[in-house]
């Protein structure tokens, strides 16, 4: 239909882009997981197992990997919680506030991730609002120090901060359902809570699954919030990364932990799309 | 015209059957456009009712306020005697077969059809048993197991249709379910919900644009005309007695021949015969089957005129001619096709033929 040279023209741009700044940088990264560190160091390049060895033989690496999953999980649900009663509220039930509501659920994509991040740190501080707060109405005497540098602070900005992820495609999927299916679940005898469990919800879990993967593989490979938030026990497997790639200068381990996350997230998209397709009835 | 297949009921003939749906003054309006201006009909107990109307005139907006999807301004609906028009959809005994079928994407053919049933907590056995029998009925049985996206269109109709009839509804509500289908199958699918009708003995409420289909099904018509009756009674009744211009001219071919009545005399163009009718205006519905070539020597009562061939249209078995009188006049007579005759025409019709018609003008201009 076009020239070959027309079309080569359009794909070669974006082509080179991603050959350069996305497979480039991870044949480097899957090269120096098998490299290792000198004494003095210096990158060695000899090929070596060792830093696949090491993810699995020191304790840390490993526990921080399920704490990061255990918060992400946490957060999936808390997202879907919140994403998708919204979610059917502004498809079913909002009017013709739709679009108004919609686009209060957008805007906060519009602000800094780091500016969402600090603005939970003044909230749940010492001598944040919140404590200021509990402490003006005597509910504590002294301030609740569990609220700042914790995993509950890191699970709830996180929670914040991908909500609208997961709201999305659950809104998505909720807007493409005929409306006849309702009335038609309806005229059949099922009243509304029938509806949303036979019809509705059913039709919704390409959306859930989707919103799922989002706000799951997002967060789990999130380092500002724990950084910001987390406090010591709240680290996750992206700050151990980075610290890799910084002070310890152990550039190898890092991207050994890196190329496991790598794994880890495709095999999980993977699955997502899987299911998805499986849900899925057009 | 298609073939009519009427019931045994002749035009005129008082129906005793008892009304199982009676709608009383109901109107309704979205915004400031009103949609339905009181509308009262009854429907008997195993009906086949048809709402005739083109696009806009409220057909669909009427059975949807019978369903319980939409709420009515006022007036109220009774069914059985009981007020019906409160109840949310899923509290009625009345089920609907939507225009584009509404099948559940999710769940097979089977489990389609047992959808109201598992709702309704009907036992294991008697679900499975009614289910397989409502197949069967619509011949479905070997397309169970299938996603409706994988049946045609024909056959999502007819899921739509046990899907609908498994519950055993006291009134069946069918929103233009053929239109989406091709000219044959339709053709085919009248003939056969017409006598699943028969077989089922339960009430239809049918909505078409379609007259031809109207006529073929029907019981009775209910012909829409922005948002109010315009006539209700049988295909054969509303055919050759047409109460208003618009009925005759929505329903067939018709000329329309304005005249005026004095002493018991109507003169129309050049033509005048003989009418009970006081003096005044007039306007008459003229079938075109019901102009014929003059047989024989004038006599008889029949009104005889002569008239110029113009066109003829060819429709198979039938032609339709149109003559044009000296004095200007043209009318539409339809002849059997193999008739050759061409130039000037001898014609006549029988008085009794010309139906006086309510002008519909008033209404058009209204709007």
């Amino acid at each position: 239909m076009f020239s070959r040279a027309y079309r080569a023209a359009i794909t070669i741009p974006p082509l080179l882009w991603v050959a350069l700044f996305l497979l480039l940088p991870y044949a480097l990264l899957f090269c120096y997981s098998f490299w290792s560190v000198s004494p003095a160091q210096m990158i060695v390049r000899s090929w070596t197992l060792n830093n696949y060895r090491e993810l699995f033989r020191v304790n840390v690496y490993l526990q921080t990997l399920f704490r990061s999953m255990w918060i992400a999980a946490r957060v999936t649900i808390f997202s879907l919680l919140l994403g998708y009663p919204l979610a059917y509220y502004l498809s079913f039930g909002a009017g013709v506030k739709k679009d108004f509501l919609y686009q209060l659920v957008i805007i906060p994509l519009w602000v800094s991730y780091l500016v969402r991040a600090y603005a939970w740190k003044t909230i749940l501080g010492s001598d944040g609002v919140l404590n200021t707060l509990l402490q003006y109405v005597h509910l504590t005497s002294h301030p609740l120090n569990f609220l700042l540098y914790s995993p509950f602070a890191v699970v709830l900005t996180l929670t914040h901060i991908y909500t609208p992820f997961a709201f999305l495609p659950i809104y998505a999927a909720l807007e493409h359902i005929p409306r006849n299916l309702i009335e038609a679940s309806h005229d059949l005898g099922a009243p509304p809570l029938q509806t949303f469990r036979r019809v509705i919800l059913p039709l919704s879990i390409p959306g859930v699954l989707a919103g799922a993967t989002f706000a799951f593989v997002l967060s789990l490979g999130d380092f500002l919030a724990p950084l910001l938030l987390g406090g010591p026990s709240g680290i996750m497997i992206s700050n151990i990364v980075v610290s890799l790639f910084g002070a310890a200068y152990n550039w190898p381990l890092g991207a050994a932990i890196s190329f496991g996350m790598l794994v880890l997230v495709i095999g999980l998209l993977f699955l997502s799309e899987r299911l998805e397709k499986k849900w899925s009835f057009r | 015209m298609a073939s009519v297949i009427q019931p045994e009921i002749a035009p005129g003939t008082v129906r005793t059957v008892p009304s199982l749906l009676s709608i009383h003054e109901v109107a309704k309006s979205f915004g400031p456009t009103p949609v339905l201006r009181n509308i009262s009909l009854d429907i008997a107990e195993g009906e086949f009712l048809t709402i005739l109307g083109e696009s806009g005139s409220g057909k669909t907006t009427l059975l949807r306020i019978i369903g319980g999807f939409e709420t009515a301004d006022s007036g109220k609906i009774l069914m059985g005697g009981e007020r019906l028009d409160p109840l949310p959809p899923y509290r009625r005994r009345v089920n609907t077969v939507f225009q584009h079928y509404a099948l559940f994407p999710h769940l097979t053919v089977e489990e389609n059809v047992g959808y109201g049933l598992r709702v309704a907590k009907v036992s294991r056995e008697e679900l499975a048993s009614r289910v397989e029998q409502a197949l069967a009925m619509v011949k479905m049985t070997a397309y169970a197991g299938s996603k409706p996206s994988k049946i045609s269109g024909g056959q999502q109709q007819r899921v739509a249709l046990a899907r609908a009839l498994v519950n055993r509804p006291q009134l069946l509500l069918l929103d233009e379910p053929l239109s989406a289908l091709d000219a044959n199958l339709r053709r085919q699918m009248q003939v056969e919900l017409k006598s699943l009708q028969r077989e089922v003995g339960i009430s239809f409420v049918f909505v078409t644009h379609d007259q031809d289909e109207a006529m073929v099904m029907s019981d009775r018509i209910a012909l829409l005309r922005l948002g109010e009756l315009e006539q209700v009674a049988s295909p054969r009744e509303i055919y050759s007695r047409p109460a208003t211009a618009y009925t005759a001219q929505f329903i067939g071919h018709t000329n329309l021949l304005r005249g005026e009545v004095k002493g018991g005399i109507v003169r129309c163009h050049s033509l005048s015969w003989r009418v009970d009718l006081p003096d005044g205006p007039v306007l008459f519905s003229l079938r075109p089957e019901n102009i014929r070539f003059a047989a024989g020597p004038l006599g008889s009562n029949a009104v005889h005129f002569r008239a110029r061939l113009r066109t003829r249209i060819f429709h198979g078995a039938t032609e339709l001619l149109q003559a044009e009188c000296a004095d200007g006049l043209v009318l539409s007579l339809r002849t059997a096709s193999y008739d050759n005759r061409h130039g000037d025409l001898d014609l006549e019709f029988a008085p009794a033929d010309a139906i006086p018609v309510r002008d519909s003008d008033d209404l058009k201009n209204r709007n």
